[in-house]
């Protein structure tokens, strides 16, 4: 008798569970964090997790929230897989006052709730991934992918590739070639480098590499018999490091591979060791350590014992870490502006929404959050939901990353035509008229 | 005392003849079934719609596939996500082509495609058997992924090779992507799988069933008794291909909305709807949705059991939720290796004298 009423307890339990979830308290600022530290994509989910995690906490524990209102972090596992990232997004989208950005570090997972989040009134905020005609605002109201998309991305590393070989005139007959995460994600580039390799003439080939890319022997193979004058790379997880391995055992020449900024931190390099020193890739924010908001979190959270992952102390300052942390920042610099806007504190998604298209974050806004010189100033407009565009190059030393570029524009010539080609066509596709920004 | 079928006289064929012939377990059905129709459209949102039932309902409907081709043919396959792949990508491929089409056609149409490539890969069956078959429908598995990637009108040419899916309606009612009603989206897979499961049921009772079971038990004697095995091995693969499929349409338009080949329908798929069936029973209709019971919603059980309520962290519970589901796999196994259908039997026999065991 007694062990079936621990079943029926038990049982009880799991079915009233989100039930109970539901149930209302006082108002707080309710941020999902979308994490992944289980599976192949662990080591690069875990420190963005951690670097969005803590800056949100610092913020509680430092000025006691946001205006005065309390942030409550709410993690759900996802494991970077699309279906778990649905159930997540379902479980934690009414929890507490109501989930008010959603950062799902995976392209999969955004296409999944571009149209969810639409009708649910809760803003996407694809940092740097994800489907890039949302740089369409006009069109998709609901997605912001600033600082730069994929193609921005693509665009700003040829250029890059111009430079080092001497001017854009000189690609003409260069080998280029792009090993990609064979997925929405990996595929994203490839449109915009066959319209750049039109424009300049160099020769473009992309070799794919299915999930999870634990095996990649035949792809470098290829590469060694086509000897490409430059490797772009769109990877994600333990795709990186292997790759970087390949590479190194194929001796290809670290300073003439380059990453997409989700294939340059420090678990993708430290496994190849001393080989990979000279590897490149893309960046829109600074490593390390050294800015006041870090020691904030180091004061606050770390030496307070009172981090949610306290064991993580000395790798705050990674890149992932630097990028989750910046992706927090601007989202708490969209709920001051959502607040401010509707000149509440119980602020919405919908208003958050708001917040985020107003984000103005510039040089002397960032010096005052203590993160002056830690990434690029960022203004949205309701038109343009991808920001200022920029991209610079990052260079893997051997013990630290240093950006080793300017910012680059990208070509808008032969990306905004492509842009406004895909993102009307999902208009068309899914009824949806075109907003008028004024 | 609870299952006692004495005084429950069958004075014609047809109550001879008939589904469940015993009367408790017509009881428990309506029940169900009223339960299901009747009972849980009222607190059904779009948590329990998207992350619990509908994922339950659409797994029953490929693992009641795979069971007809495994379970009661005895045919082994291992190519379950590709054929849920052919369902997904079809029903885009009818929704973007025929605008106009009502959802229940683009599913018939995602069925009977399905069921086509699945005739054509079961072909090799009659040379082939056991684990080399495995290996064979293993093939189809990687082959049609690779195919859905590599040709680009499979997916109308999007720049990222993912499809999406478009409002579309069944009988008037708005029936895909989030602006459906919860409800609506509930109902409409509900009736499906209630419907293919019934026809499953008689078909594995009738003159086919029979003849795949008897395929499944012995292949010679079958044949020496009269059966073409290669027919039957053909019908078993296109019906089972052709549930597999409108499953697979339904994952795409009903639940998620958007899919990618190698990750919606990738090699892990085929192996969890095997296990739905090894775990729920082989060659049976009910072990079908036991066993896509027990797969789909222990995870999310657990998942809120140790988050919610013993206020473990998320990554923690993961592992620990990883750990639990394999061992539970294990358990069930040893204890009980013929599924949980089997089990359900043995509770049914002890119920029949129970509180008076002897």
């Amino acid at each position: 008798m007694k062990l079936r009423n621990w079943l029926v307890a038990a049982a009880a339990a799991v079915v009233a569970m989100p039930l109970a979830a539901v149930s209302a308290s006082a108002y707080e600022l309710t941020i999902p964090s979308m994490d992944y530290r289980t599976g192949p994509y662990a080591p690069n989910g875990i420190p963005f997790a951690n670097g969005w995690t803590d800056y949100w906490t610092m913020l509680n524990e430092r000025d006691g929230g946001i205006n005065g209102v309390k942030i409550k972090v709410v993690p759900c596992e996802t494991a970077y897989n699309t279906k778990q990232g649905v159930e997540c997004y379902e479980k934690t989208k009414k929890e507490g006052s109501g989930a008010l950005v959603y950062q799902p570090l995976s392209t999969g997972i955004t296409y999944q709730l571009i149209p969810k989040a639409s009708v649910d009134n809760i803003p996407i905020h694809s940092m740097g991934y994800g489907r890039t005609s949302a740089a369409n605002g006009k069109i998709f109201k609901w997605v912001f992918n600033f600082p730069a998309t994929y193609w921005s991305q693509a665009s700003a590393l040829v250029k890059y590739i111009g430079d080092k070989e001497g001017g854009m005139g000189k690609l003409k007959g260069k080998k280029i070639t792009l090993v990609y995460h064979n997925s929405a994600y990996g595929k994203e580039p490839i449109r915009t480098l066959e319209e750049l390799s039109k424009k300049h003439g160099f020769k473009f080939t992309a070799l794919a590499v299915d999930h999870p890319g634990q095996e990649q022997k035949a792809t470098w193979l290829k590469i060694r018999r086509d000897k490409p004058d430059w490797i772009l790379m769109w990877g994600w997880g333990v795709m990186n490091q292997v790759a970087i391995k390949e590479a190194a055992s194929i001796r290809f020449p670290m300073d003439h591979f380059i990453g997409v900024w989700w294939s340059g931190s420090e678990n993708d390099v430290k496994p190849a060791g001393a080989a990979a020193k000279g590897y490149l890739s893309g960046a829109f924010h600074q490593p390390g350590k050294n800015f006041q908001v870090h020691r904030d979190i180091l004061k606050h959270l770390y030496d307070a014992g009172k981090a949610p992952h306290p064991d993580f102390k000395d790798r705050v300052g990674e890149v992932l870490y630097n990028r989750g942390l910046v992706a927090a920042l601007w989202g708490s610099e969209a709920v001051r502006a959502a607040m401010k806007i509707h000149n509440t504190k119980e602020i919405t998604g919908a208003m958050m929404r708001d917040g985020y298209e107003a984000l103005d974050v510039d040089a002397a806004r960032l010096k005052e959050l203590g993160a002056e010189g830690l990434t690029i100033p960022v203004k949205i407009t309701c038109a343009n939901h991808e920001g200022p565009r920029k991209v610079a190059v990052q260079q893997w030393d051997g013990k630290a990353w240093k950006i080793v570029s300017d910012f680059y524009d990208p070509d808008m010539d032969v990306i905004q035509p492509l842009i406004d080609e895909d993102s009307a066509k999902f208009a068309k596709e899914n009824n949806i008229t075109p907003r008028d920004c004024k | 005392m609870l299952y006692r079928e004495s005084g429950q006289f069958k004075t014609s064929y047809d109550a001879d003849q008939a589904v469940f012939p015993i009367l408790q377990d017509r009881l428990c059905i309506i029940a169900i079934l009223a339960f299901a129709f009747l009972a849980v459209p009222f607190f059904i949102n779009d948590y329990w719609a998207n992350a619990v039932l509908i994922p339950f309902l659409v797994y029953s409907l490929a693992a009641l596939g795979l069971n007809i081709l495994t379970g009661y043919c005895g045919q082994l396959s291992l190519g379950t996500g590709g054929f849920l792949a052919v369902g997904g990508y079809s029903s885009f491929k009818l929704m973007t082509s025929f605008p106009e089409l009502d959802m229940i056609l683009v599913l018939g149409g995602a069925g009977v495609t399905t069921a086509l490539v699945g005739l054509l890969f079961g072909l090799p069956s009659l040379r082939i058997k056991g684990f080399y078959l495995a290996v064979a429908t293993l093939a189809a598995q990687f082959f049609l992924i690779w195919l859905f990637y590599k040709v680009p009108w499979f997916y109308n040419y999007n720049a990222t090779g993912q499809i999406n899916v478009f409002p579309r309606e069944a009988l008037g009612f708005l029936v895909t992507t989030q602006k459906a009603d919860p409800v609506v989206r509930y109902l409409f897979t509900l009736s499906i799988v209630v419907v293919f499961a019934l026809a499953a049921k008689n078909m594995v009772r009738g003159r086919f069933g029979r003849m795949w079971m008897a395929i499944r038990d012995m292949d010679i004697a079958a044949e020496l008794i009269g059966i073409r095995p290669f027919l039957m091995k053909l019908t078993a693969f296109t019906v089972s291909s052709f549930y597999i499929g409108v499953a697979g349409a339904l994952i795409f338009s009903v639940w998620l909305g958007a899919a990618e080949s190698g990750e919606t329908y990738g090699i892990n798929e085929s192996f969890l709807v095997l296990f739905m069936i090894i775990v729920g029973g082989l060659g049976s209709i009910l072990g079908s949705f036991l066993g896509a019971g027990f797969i789909v919603l222990m995870p999310i059980g657990l998942k809120n059991l140790l988050v919610d309520w013993f206020g473990m962290s998320a990554v923690f519970a993961k592992h620990l939720e990883i750990t639990t589901f394999g061992v539970l796999i294990i358990f069930f196994l040893i204890v009980e290796p013929h599924g949980l259908a089997r089990l359900w039997q043995i509770i049914k026999e002890k119920l029949r004298l129970w509180p008076f065991p002897h």
